[in-house]
């Protein structure tokens, strides 16, 4: 049975309630940030706090990756052949940042901006092993 | 400002955009200066400083192995899409401080094929994603202003159609054959809503600018060109950029706006006194948003100016009258100082075919790049 493993290592943290983003907090000025900084670009100050993001916005603009991403970078299914496009998009978490996603939707014609979203898991390609590779995502959530 | 303070451009060389098979980078830079110092009427040897740079085509400095060893200050420019802005403003600043009375800017480029690969050391997670390309950038910042201000797919089109138009009539240029709005649209969609041939494409090239001290341009040519204004500017907290893993919830209007008002300033004059402008095209939506960001029109308007063809060569505004990066490709060293070029040849009435007619007097150049950096000129006769 393959196994899965997360490419999004560093920035993503699986919690009992599901999958959240690592950020951080600026404890001086209140701004937030992704991935988590040392210092704030806003204040320029260093009293930094770990936090974990909201896993629940909305869409505030998106794309749709069309051809195969130059693969290094890119660990997900990169053959022209085989290739499916993605969303890709910035998703507005209320009161903290905008982090920029894949979409579970790579249909333009049914994402809009302004509809709400939620994080899940994505499976984007298999590795060497047959382990699954995946990230983190933001689908409709119908709202 | 007094005459012996003033910058003037007095050689310009350009090695051609595209694709030049066997030719390195650094070999199209050389080209480049042989033409500028010719076109100047003056000999290597007798340059005082160069500031240059490429992105891929190794350390400018190493150009004088094949140019001569003369001895001059040979400075290294590394700063993204605007290192032949920020080689020009270094040139420009040298002059203007009085510590120099000529010398260079450079600029030139060879990058592989394809988007560019963007280095995500220590942010693995980031191209691991399938994030991390440029061109989602502008799939994104284009598609949330399409949203917020009415433009639509037809002016991208009437946008890139443009660009290839021009190109047609740039014998420098990569891409010299028009391609109409319906086979843009029709083109295979990259980043939703912008189709293959509304994106400009990593190139090759150079190009060269011989710069003096005002009161000695007319020892080196009777059609000197002034550089009213230089400007580059980095972003400030809250705009939205290329390769940009999150976004503040506070808004700041980005540095295109910071670095255009700036230069407006440093000139002395507004956007109603610019004849021409060359606008960094990307991709066709950031010509649309540039025109706004560069302070030539409001958010939204563009879509009648496209219809009314306002920024064609013979229109109210003209816009990036060489073909821009979309037909010209982007070598990325090399393509800010493609537009002073281009400008230059248009403010001597030079350009030929492309010619904007009625004797321009002031001409605009600007770049935008990674991770969020604009560079602005104006120039004027």
């Amino acid at each position: 049975m393959p196994t899965r493993v997360s490419v999004a290592e560093g920035v993503l943290e699986e919690t009992a309630d599901g999958p959240r983003l690592k950020g951080s907090r600026c404890i001086d000025c209140g701004t937030f940030a992704f991935p988590a900084q040392k210092s704030c670009q806003r204040c320029s100050g260093t009293n930094i706090e770990p936090t974990l993001l909201a896993d629940k916005g909305v869409l505030w603009t998106f794309t749709i990756q069309g051809f195969p991403p130059k693969s290094p970078p890119y660990r997900g299914n990169a053959d022209l052949a085989t290739f499916v496009p993605f969303g890709v998009g910035y998703v507005e978490l209320p009161g903290e940042v905008k982090v920029e996603t894949r979409l579970t939707e790579a249909d333009p014609s049914k994402l809009h901006i302004g509809m709400e979203m939620g994080m899940v898991l994505e499976t984007i390609g298999v590795d060497a092993d047959g382990n699954d590779l995946v990230t983190f995502a933001f689908a409709p959530t119908g709202n | 400002m007094s005459n012996s303070t003033e910058v003037a451009i007095v050689g310009i060389g350009m090695h051609q955009f595209g694709r030049t098979e066997g030719v390195s980078g650094m070999d199209q830079g050389v080209v480049a200066v042989r033409r500028a110092v010719a076109d100047a009427g003056v000999k290597w040897d007798d340059m005082q400083f160069a500031f240059g740079g490429s992105q891929s085509s190794g350390a400018a400095d190493t150009m004088v192995s094949k140019l001569g060893l003369t001895g001059l200050q040979f400075i290294n420019v590394a700063n993204g899409c605007a290192t032949g802005g920020s080689a020009l403003f270094s040139a420009y600043s040298s002059i203007r401080s009085g510590l120099s009375d000529i010398g260079m800017a450079i600029g030139f480029d060879k990058h592989e094929r394809g988007a560019f690969r963007v280095e995500t050391k220590g942010m693995d997670w980031y191209g691991s994603s399938g994030l991390a390309l440029t061109t989602q950038f502008f799939g994104m910042k284009i598609n949330r202003y399409m949203h917020q201000y009415g433009i639509t797919n037809q002016s991208l089109a009437r946008v890139s159609a443009k660009a290839f138009r021009n190109g047609s009539m740039n014998p420098m240029a990569w891409r010299q054959k028009p391609i109409s709005e319906e086979d843009v649209l029709a083109s295979p969609m990259l980043s939703y809503p912008l189709t293959q041939y509304m994106f400009c494409n990593p190139a090759e090239g150079g190009v060269a600018l011989v710069l003096c001290r005002g009161d000695l341009a007319h020892k080196y040519t009777d059609r000197p060109v002034f550089l009213k204004a230089a400007v580059v500017k980095s972003r400030r907290f809250g705009s939205f950029e290329v390769l940009a893993p999150s976004i503040a919830l506070e808004h700041n209007a980005g540095p295109t706006v910071d670095a255009s008002k700036a230069a407006f300033e440093m000139a002395g004059i507004g956007p109603r006194d610019i004849d021409l402008a060359q606008l960094q095209d990307t991709e066709a939506g950031a010509e649309i948003m540039h025109m706004a960001e560069n302070g030539f029109c409001e958010h939204g308007e563009q879509e009648s100016m496209l219809a009314n063809g306002e920024t064609e060569i013979g229109g109210r505004l003209p816009v990036n009258t060489d073909g821009g990066c979309l037909a010209n490709g982007e070598p990325i060293g090399a393509s800010g100082l493609r537009q002073v070029y281009e400008n230059v040849l248009q403010l001597r009435g030079d350009a030929g075919a492309r010619q904007v007619p009625n004797n321009p007097k002031t001409a605009y150049t600007h770049v935008y790049g990674a991770p969020g950096i604009s560079g602005v000129t104006i120039l004027s006769r």
